[in-house]
């Protein structure tokens, strides 16, 4: 029995694959404008910042700062069972690097917008690998563990 | 500057039976609500020159979601069109009635019939409320922006709007406690209103102990999904003169989104598009929030409206909690009565068009048990939640 719960992949593209696989190498990777070097998400074809075309993925920290979430109770999708947490993250190397994952690891008791996080890869089929994010090590925000 | 919008005037409301599973056809639904708004207006069928919906033909992954296409209305009611216009990547689904004023001022249509119809009651049939997409089976892939949010179960605007809310709390200190009377008000104003769905009385303390749906949101601050059609005839302010209502001039309009158009990207987390359609609105008018008799602000989830109030200066961003504490500002004799039919909480998910159909209602002074005393002169009317906001102010002479 996998002990993976079921997810909803994304559809891989040649312009996403840079973040939906690199957690195969344990980075998490955004595009990155090789002229401005604005990060890029999600992707697009140019810079929005300076509209080179210019792009390419890199990897990031894997650090985030927990932004806000929310605890789901309802069954939204079949084979994926709550109670689970979303959230959205940003990420120290720009403000705005953004993204929307789960938060896993820490009782809903710790759990405190502003808090440190850093990535960690749920391997999924196809080679996916789903950034989510944990409490940075050592970092307990309300003492309760 | 000339606000042109003030040319364009509602003469005339519509709306279908409503309710929940009524497994009626949504076209049957749809021509319900259209001839009751041209009848309203003192119309008939060959007067109609102009179409606009919300969001037209039928969106895979949401059942329901659209009843009825331009083109469905248009063969049903043989209408010969001089301009029509649907589509869903608009700023909110008031956006159809927006795009019609826009339409009537410049003159390309004299009178618009505007209409949205939704089934996702008996679309989605008897089970939980389904994620958008998440009923595609195993091999359904994620793609557009869903591709950043199902992955991670989040799979419904509950959980990016109570993600909105979260951050409202923890930035201003609002709570559970006062983000309910959005739906204790609610529900309130439904007992009054005969079509309302949900009428028996509801305390606090019932919304609290309700099951949680996602966090802090719990089943209250969720609309409850229905089938109907809402219909609104958008005339020409000249060609309004001698129809059987007085119009319902609009004062101006608000359609702006100024950041990222994303549900999670978008740069102030616990207001969004709101902010700037209604600065945008403001702009364009002397009037001021003290102006407004009536304010219908929508609620597919309640921390949307009290998101509205701030961003149109109901109260100071921040303050929407304090705001709406206790209720009694927001009754229908507080200081600005909001959602008077019952909102969507309450009264049913007509999605965005029963907010402005209630501020027809109330200018009108068709509002009965509801009606809000002292014969309302100004009333907004705001749809849409995150990156989707419009709003217009209506003016009766």
């Amino acid at each position: 029995m996998s002990e993976k719960p079921f997810r909803i992949l994304p559809r891989i593209t040649p312009e996403n694959q840079h973040f939906w696989r690199g957690g195969a190498e344990g980075e998490l990777r955004f595009l990155r404008c090789s002229a401005c070097r604005t990060w890029v998400h999600p992707p697009m074809p140019l810079c929005p910042e300076c509209h080179s075309f210019d792009l390419s993925p890199e990897a990031v920290s894997g650090k985030a700062t927990l932004l806000t979430y929310t605890e789901n109770h309802q069954p939204w999708i079949p084979g994926f069972d709550p109670p689970y947490l979303i959230a959205i993250v940003e990420l120290p190397e720009q403000p705005g690097l953004r993204l929307t994952t789960n938060l896993v690891g820490c009782e809903r008791c710790a759990v405190a917008i502003g808090m440190p996080l850093r990535v960690v890869f749920e391997e999924a089929d196809d080679g996916i690998f789903l950034p989510l994010f944990e409490p940075e090590p050592g970092d307990d925000p309300d003492g309760k563990g | 500057m000339e606000v042109l919008e003030k040319r364009a005037a509602l003469t005339g409301i519509g709306q279908s039976q409503v309710g929940r599973r009524l497994g009626r056809d949504p076209l049957a639904l749809t021509a319900e609500a259209c001839l009751a708004a041209i009848h309203d207006a003192g119309l008939t069928t060959r007067d109609i020159d102009g179409l606009s919906t919300y969001p037209g033909a039928a969106i895979s992954g949401a059942p329901g979601f659209s009843g009825a296409s331009i083109s469905d209305v248009h063969e049903m009611l043989r209408l010969d069109l001089d301009w029509f216009s649907g589509g869903v990547e608009l700023p909110g689904q008031l956006g159809a009635a927006i795009n019609a004023c826009a339409a009537v001022a410049t003159g390309l249509a004299r009178h618009v019939l505007c209409f949205r119809t939704v089934w996702e009651s008996t679309a989605q049939g008897e089970g939980p409320r389904a994620g958008i997409g998440a009923g595609g089976g195993g091999s359904f892939r994620a793609s557009g922006i869903m591709e950043w949010t199902l992955p991670f179960g989040a799979a419904s605007a509950a959980c990016w709007i109570a993600m909105m809310a979260q951050r409202h709390f923890f930035e201003y200190g609002t709570t559970r406690e006062q983000l309910g009377q959005i739906a204790v008000n609610a529900r309130r104003n439904a007992g009054r209103n005969p079509k309302a769905i949900y009428r028996d009385p509801m305390s606090l303390d019932d919304y609290l102990a309700a099951r949680i749906i996602t966090t802090p949101f719990g089943l209250y601050d969720c609309d409850v999904p229905v089938d109907g059609s809402t219909a609104f005839i958008i005339s020409n302010l000249e060609a309004a003169k001698d129809l059987r209502k007085p119009p319902l001039q609009v004062e101006a309009v608000g359609s702006a989104l100024h950041g990222r158009p994303s549900w999670d990207q978008f740069d102030d987390l616990t207001a969004m598009a709101a902010r700037d359609a209604a600065k945008m609105m403001w702009q364009r008018t002397d009037l001021r929030p003290a102006d407004v008799d009536v304010a219908e602000l929508y609620d597919g989830f309640s921390f949307i409206t009290l998101s509205w109030l701030e961003s149109l200066g109901f109260c100071r961003v921040g303050e929407g909690g304090p705001f709406v504490e206790g209720g009694e500002r927001i009754a229908l004799d507080g200081e600005i009565p909001l959602n008077t039919h019952g909102g969507q909480l309450s009264a049913g998910r007509l999605h965005g068009f029963g907010f402005l159909h209630e501020a027809c209602v109330q200018l009108w002074g068709e509002g009965g048990e509801r009606q809000v005393a002292g014969s309302p002169r100004v009333a907004v009317a705001a749809a849409g939640g995150g990156p989707l906001a419009g709003c217009l102010l209506l003016t009766r002479p």
